[in-house]
């Protein structure tokens, strides 16, 4: 006998904006999928939810990336996302159709929406989550338990959170963590579509307007990767910023690379700039001057490009290269982007 | 005897410290390079309601005690000498004789803008020729009818220029020596009343120093301050005061300094290891924070002294005269322990060493200090 | 008008290292500070204030009971008065239990508008907000990054999304989730720190509360944690000379390998 009667099956919600499917739906999928193999005892399928308005037709869609069903709401209501109108037709979908586990992209939307409906249902939800399991021992008895890991303390330490008592067991899971599978026109299956009951349809919160979004400027402290320049790097500087573009960081430059006018001084890492701790720093072309690496020493993993054997930068780099920048960078950039199209 | 912060000091130092390490901090080498007044240092001051410390609420002060505001310029000083002195000169030199001194329309009319630091204060005794000798005031006040005819140079002034308000010393009846000394409010904007040289300086060079020009500038009668003759009694209770705030100002710089070294020696490796491994630098280290502490503690002691109502001008004398001088001992070493980078103007402490000379110097020189902590002794 | 901001003190997660030696989280000497989200909707209630000084606002925390010296710095910064919500029977709880405390408090405490800051970076949830929302059954806008009007009856808000900003409007009473950024938190004021030891800061324990001991701290809390790891840092160096090709592909494969290279 199951320890949760009738609940089974692992559900996505698939998010979508006027009929566009958000990417991350479908690397949820296409994990749930590696998830419901890993316990082939439990017979559990991967069932998509679909919210919006004329979106029906979208369903063959999300079949095709890897779900064997899709719940469909098609409500005039759902056209723009509300709060109130999805978070209702939603709950109403788990009490319906009782998943046992329940993804969410951990997007804008998804974190305004899954905790709103783990609260009324009162369900476990873990948040903002980098990896998912299924404790295949517990399984074999029976019961499909989502190991659930995230980040805390702003990245330093990981927790993996289990809902042993509740169902569904919610998670909203961070964009971009997981591969989407490409899309397989011949597969099948099943839509099926519901029709919530509206406590109200009377909207509390309105769309008056949408605008443009400012992008503020880059802010070095807040980098989770930054390639820095140092003055063997000045030559350069062009090739460091592709570096950085391709692993989606940030660039910042020793004293020295300031002083000489390539970059602005906001930049500077050091005594006299910024502290920076980021989780890689790949120092380029820099000495290793006490000046420079007070403020950079604390970076999580070091990588350093040098031609002087005896700079002082490689006693703190994790790795270090005794070489020219010039030539290593951009054979560096190229593998980067070998290693994503990979 | 407690040596310990109340709650509230404590509140206090940590919107200090905040202020000074997020704002003040990063300005400090700009506004020492650039020889220019901080400004936006000020209006961080005026915000977080910084300006009117010790003062009563009535008159849109904190209504906090003296402690706190020398903690004030303790916290400002670590990381920028020249703040703390323009906190320092406005709060007990400029506004210090109005709240002391002042009628109660005088109280009404200056102190509301001066605490809330809707105005800044200075004030004026030092003369070309009448340094620690007040007494060779020059600068006279004659009375005209309704007004006093105020004619003279006063140098050296701090807030200069940026101030609205100042307490200006004047002879008004040259035949009593120190007793026809009389003091007046002047405000900024009276016609006669001019800026002359700005002084360029060895340090706290962002602080406005600068000639005040006399030239038969009319004082209304209600801006005398106090009776006249009471001039010189008047002035000396304000450096009374005015040395605690300077000698906060040194302790600042010396624990500024401090700051600085110990992250310095434990990043920088010779022989390979960090500098701070080496007996020198620890002994050295252990020797600068002693003495510093040793500092504060006649710093915050004569501000108790002070905020109870207890004689301090011997207390301010002895606080000024060895904070001065560990500050200048302090910071000394720090460039030693530093080194090449320390000399550098790249790093703050040869400009917190510039700074701390002149605590030595304003508000009595250090012989001044001895003088006053001698007779005392001896007496 | 009466504004209730939601704060939460929390270690300085900027300032929390893992040591390379021993792989353990550095936690000593690590101050503890008031959430930035939630500082940016209290400097967004005092804004409020400044407009209009016949709002008040409170400020609640739910938290141990060292947290009521971060309370009194929020009324150090212009707050009216402070709410310490702390007990050993509410300890050890998930947001679907914090969000239950706080929901119940807040019904005690009366409001008109709630502020709670979006994520706390020591948990990074972002579930709090919304979640005491429902349990109140009040309207919510989470990632708010402008207050642009509030009446009693309706207040227009922007909201910030991944690609855009929306402008928005509630009806009232409504909580509102706030990012830091959205405006520059004023420092404490040395006149409100004098004042701050005259105003109360309010302590509920759980029998203020009108709850059920099954439904808060680690019992009412359904999430449970399996297993905690640090990150992986190393304080090892290495140092390699060889051809340029050679090293290029060596640091790529080593990003790859530690997930510094995403799609």
């Amino acid at each position: 006998m199951a320890k949760f009667e009738g609940y089974k099956d692992i559900y996505v919600f698939v998010e979508q904006k006027n009929g566009t499917i958000a990417e991350v739906g479908y690397e949820l999928i296409s994990e749930a999928r590696k998830l419901v193999a890993s316990i082939p005892e439990m017979g559990y399928q991967v069932v998509g939810v679909l919210l919006g308005s004329n979106i029906t037709d979208k369903a063959q869609e999300v079949i095709t990336h890897g779900a064997d069903k899709v719940i469909v709401v098609d409500d005039e209501l759902l056209k723009d996302y509300s709060t109130q109108f999805y978070a209702d037709a939603l709950t109403q979908i788990i009490k319906e159709f009782k998943p046992d586990s329940f993804l969410t992209g951990a997007t804008v939307l998804g974190r305004d929406l899954a905790p709103r409906v783990a609260a009324r249902i009162n369900a476990g939800l873990t948040a903002d989550a980098t990896k998912i399991e299924i404790d295949t021992e517990k399984a074999k008895d029976g019961e499909a338990l989502l190991l659930v890991t995230r980040p805390t303390f702003g990245g330093n330490l990981f927790g993996t959170i289990v809902c042993p008592d509740t169902r569904p067991q919610m998670a909203t899971i961070r964009p971009k963590v997981f591969d989407m599978a490409p899309a397989d026109a011949a597969r099948t299956g099943e839509v099926v579509t519901f029709a919530p009951k509206w406590e109200s349809t009377e909207p509390q919160v309105t769309i008056e307007k949408v605008v443009e979004k400012i992008i503020e400027g880059v802010d070095i402290t807040k980098a989770n990767i930054l390639v820095g320049a140092g003055r063997g790097a000045e030559g350069c500087l062009d090739v460091l910023q592709a570096c950085a573009k391709e692993l989606d960081g940030v660039v910042c430059a020793t004293r020295a690379v300031v002083e000489d006018g390539y970059m602005d001084k906001s930049l500077q890492v050091g005594q006299t700039g910024k502290t920076v701790r980021p989780s890689l720093y790949i120092a380029c072309g820099i000495s290793g001057a006490v000046q420079h690496v007070a403020g950079m020493e604390k970076s999580d993993m070091i990588i350093a490009i040098n031609r002087d054997p005896q700079a002082e930068i490689f006693t703190i780099a994790n790795m270090g290269f005794v070489g020219d920048v010039n030539e290593v960078l951009p054979l560096l950039v190229e593998e980067i982007k070998k290693a994503k199209a990979a | 005897m407690d040596f310990n912060l109340t709650e509230q000091q404590k509140m206090m130092q940590k919107l200090f410290r905040e202020v000074a390490q997020n704002e003040v901090k990063e300005n400090a080498a700009d506004v020492d390079e650039s020889e220019r007044f901080p400004k936006e240092n000020v209006e961080v001051m005026r915000q977080a309601k910084m300006l009117g410390i010790p003062y009563s609420r009535e008159y849109g002060g904190a209504g906090a005690d003296y402690l706190s505001y020398i903690l004030a310029v303790e916290e400002l000083s670590k990381t920028c000498a020249t703040t703390g002195v323009v906190l320092s000169a406005h709060t007990s030199l400029g506004t210090w004789p109005i709240a002391q001194f002042g009628t109660d329309a005088q109280k009404q009319k200056y102190l509301p803008d001066l605490c809330t630091g809707k105005k800044l204060a200075a004030f004026g005794l030092t003369e070309p020729n009448a340094g620690t000798d007040a007494a060779g005031q020059q600068t006279t006040a004659v009375l005209k009818g309704d007004h006093y005819v105020l004619n003279g140079t006063k140098i050296f002034i701090t807030n200069a220029g940026e101030a609205d308000v100042y307490i200006i010393f004047a002879m008004t009846d040259k035949s009593k020596g120190t007793h026809g000394i009389s003091a007046f409010i002047v405000e900024k904007g009276m016609p006669g009343f001019t800026f002359g040289l700005h002084e360029k300086k060895l340090g706290i060079r962002g602080s406005a120093t600068s000639e005040l020009i006399f030239n038969n500038v009319e004082i209304p009668v209600e801006n005398l301050l106090g009776k006249e003759g009471q001039g010189f009694k008047i002035a000396m209770q304000t450096l009374d005061g005015g040395r605690i705030g300077i000698a906060a100002q040194a302790l600042g710089i010396a624990q500024g300094a401090i700051d600085e070294v110990v992250p310095y020696v434990k990043a920088r490796k010779q022989f390979g290891r960090p500098i701070s491994k080496f007996q020198n630098t620890q002994f050295q280290l252990a020797d600068m924070q002693c003495k510093t502490d040793a500092a504060r503690m006649l710093v915050y002691r004569a501000a108790m002294a002070k905020e109870n109502g207890e004689p301090y001008t011997v207390l301010a004398a002895e606080a000024k005269l060895f904070a001065a001088e560990v500050a200048m001992e302090v910071t000394t070493k720090a460039i030693q322990l530093m080194g090449g980078y320390g000399y550098t103007r790249d790093l703050p402490v040869e400009r917190m060493f510039r700074d701390a000379k002149i605590t030595e110097i304003y508000e009595g020189t250090s012989e001044v200090q001895r003088m006053v902590i001698s007779g005392a002794v001896l007496r | 008008m009466k504004i209730v901001v939601l704060v939460k003190q929390v270690p300085d997660s900027t300032e929390i290292t893992v040591d390379k030696n021993t792989g353990t989280l550095v936690r000593d000497g690590v101050p503890s500070i008031i959430n930035p989200d939630d500082l940016a909707g209290l400097e967004a209630a005092l804004q409020l204030k400044d407009a209009n000084p016949d709002i008040k606002i409170s400020v609640v925390s739910m938290g141990p009971p060292q947290a009521k010296g971060m309370l009194q710095e929020t009324i150090a910064r212009g707050a009216d008065d402070a709410y310490l919500i702390t007990d050993r029977r509410l300890g050890g709880a998930d947001t679907c239990a914090t969000s239950r405390t706080l929901a119940a408090a807040l019904k005690k405490i009366g409001f008109d508008l709630i502020i709670a800051g979006r994520q706390a970076i020591d948990g990074d949830t972002a579930q709090v907000g919304p979640q005491t929302a429902e349990r109140l059954g009040l309207p919510q806008i989470t990632y708010v990054d402008e207050i642009i009007d509030v009446t009693p009856e309706k207040i227009t808000v922007k909201k910030s999304l991944e690609e855009e900003e929306q402008i928005l409007t509630s009806t009232m009473p409504c909580v509102l989730t706030t990012l830091s950024g959205m405006n520059n938190p004023r420092y404490m004021n040395c006149n409100d720190i004098v004042d701050s030891f005259d105003k109360p800061v309010h302590i509920m324990t759980f029998d203020d509360l009108d709850l059920d001991l099954s439904v808060v701290g680690l019992a009412g809390s359904p999430t449970k944690v399996h297993a905690t790891f640090t990150k992986d840092v190393s304080a090892e160096t290495k140092t390699y000379d060889m051809p340029a090709q050679e090293a290029a592909e060596l640091i790529a494969h080593t990003l790859k390998e530690k997930q510094l290279i995403t799609k």
